[in-house]
């Protein structure tokens, strides 16, 4: 596996405000994610942790504040960073090699090749199997492949543990650790410890 | 770019085959129709004759929209339209492969099976190939007229009962070209000025279909 370099980059958000149906979910929210950090994004149930990914994906906009991405030649935030939600955008009647080509081919930058990415997140032997057969914690280590089949340098990660074993939650450390290695940055919303020794902690809400 | 168009294109063409969406269905409802209404009209040969191809083209028009409000739906509720969106492929480009990928599985095989039907409703030899390239190059335009109304009700989770509200109006010239000339062996008028017109429909229909359901895509919650 060769080792990706990303051009250095940061990424800064000031002063995020969200309101969401008229209720105030979080305020004055700021950050600063350069190349090689890692945040864990800490909070209640229901503080707006997934509401602040969907604002940096620009899904959401945001009351107050601003979002802003400097050093990779004005690339969008959205087609630089990775997004792993709750949904995890794998269609059930495709095979798991079928659906992580579809990813490849459409956000670009190719990476791994699916059946490496595959083995990658130790699942080689599920290529030809329809995500549909798969248990919760294999799709989601496929929705976790498409990290590997094309390379951007910001990881949005929600709840990215879920549904996933002990074995598998120390292989996800590790890609998180060859990631910021070579220059990218994770966001990532979590209860856990993410396993990675110099993550900063953001906590929203009270 | 264009690797993208065709991983959607394809996509959504394997999608169709192997999960059954709303291709077959919508051929199924379009038999079910056609072969239905002569039942009901009674052997009146000489009405069913004159009303033949606007039952045909009003089947067509339903069918296409069953299973429309699909289109975007399936992929919000997946996540697979947030990828979509975070790809370097401009939207516009997005929804027109998926579109046409509609287009290929519903309208495409309705204007193949309608030749066949035709004999159902009495439809003059002369008549087929009027028939046929009426809805060849008039059902495009209800695809992309569709896959504007579907972006609108995209993260509406009843809206399947809008969108036929959205789309029927938007679809009325399209009926009264495609029947005026599938109908135009029997009466005075040419073939070719509504043939032009409904070609111009879809054209207009892919152009101002495409860039809206895009802008209503973009929206933020």
């Amino acid at each position: 596996m060769t080792q990706i370099r990303y051009q250095t980059f940061a990424l800064t958000a000031e002063g995020l405000v969200c309101r969401r149906g008229g209720r105030a979910i979080f305020d004055g929210v700021g950050f600063r994610l350069a190349s090689g950090d890692a945040i864990a994004l800490t909070g209640r149930n229901g503080a707006g942790k997934s509401s602040l990914i969907a604002m940096l994906c620009g899904r959401l906009r945001p009351e107050a504040g601003a979002i802003r991405l400097d050093g990779l030649d004005d690339m969008p935030l959205a087609e630089a960073a990775h997004l792993i939600g709750h949904r995890d955008g794998l269609k059930t009647a495709l095979t798991a090699t079928e659906n992580l080509r579809f990813a490849q081919d459409l956000l670009g930058a190719p990476g791994l090749g699916p059946a490496e990415a595959l083995a990658a997140v130790g699942l080689p032997h599920v290529g030809a199997l329809p995500v549909g057969y798969l248990s919760a914690g294999q799709r989601r280590r496929v929705a976790l492949a498409r990290l590997l089949v094309s390379s951007r340098p910001i990881w949005l990660l929600d709840e990215p543990f879920a549904a996933l074993d002990t074995g598998s939650q120390a292989m996800l450390s590790g890609l998180m650790r060859a990631h910021l290695t070579g220059g990218g940055a994770i966001l990532a919303a979590t209860h856990g410890p993410l396993g990675l020794d110099d993550a900063r902690e953001l906590r929203i809400g009270p | 770019m264009s690797r993208a168009f065709l991983a959607i294109l394809k996509r959504d063409l394997a999608l169709a085959v192997r999960a059954g969406g709303g291709g077959e269905l919508a051929l199924v409802f379009f038999l079910t129709v056609v072969i239905l209404i002569p039942f009901a009209l009674g052997p009146d040969l000489n009405l069913l004759s004159r009303i033949g191809p606007a039952i045909l083209w009003l089947g067509a028009l339903l069918a296409t929209l069953i299973g429309l409000d699909r289109l975007f739906q399936a992929d919000e509720e997946d996540g697979s339209l947030d990828l979509i969106r975070s790809a370097p492929l401009p939207l516009e480009f997005a929804v027109f492969a998926k579109a046409l990928a509609h287009w290929l599985t519903t309208g495409l095989p309705l204007t193949l099976a309608a030749p066949v039907l035709g004999l159902l409703v009495a439809l003059p030899g002369e008549g087929v190939l009027p028939l046929a390239a009426s809805l060849a190059l008039g059902t495009p335009a209800l695809s992309f007229i569709g896959a504007a109304a579907a972006a609108l009700t995209a993260s509406l989770r009843r809206g399947g009962l809008i969108l036929p509200i959205l789309v029927a109006p938007l679809c009325v010239p399209v009926l009264i070209f495609g029947v005026s000339a599938s109908s135009a062996v029997r009466g005075p008028m040419s073939l070719q000025s509504p043939l032009l017109i409904l070609a111009a429909l879809s054209l207009m229909a892919a152009a101002v279909g495409c860039i809206a359901a895009a802008a209503a895509l973009r929206q933020p919650d």
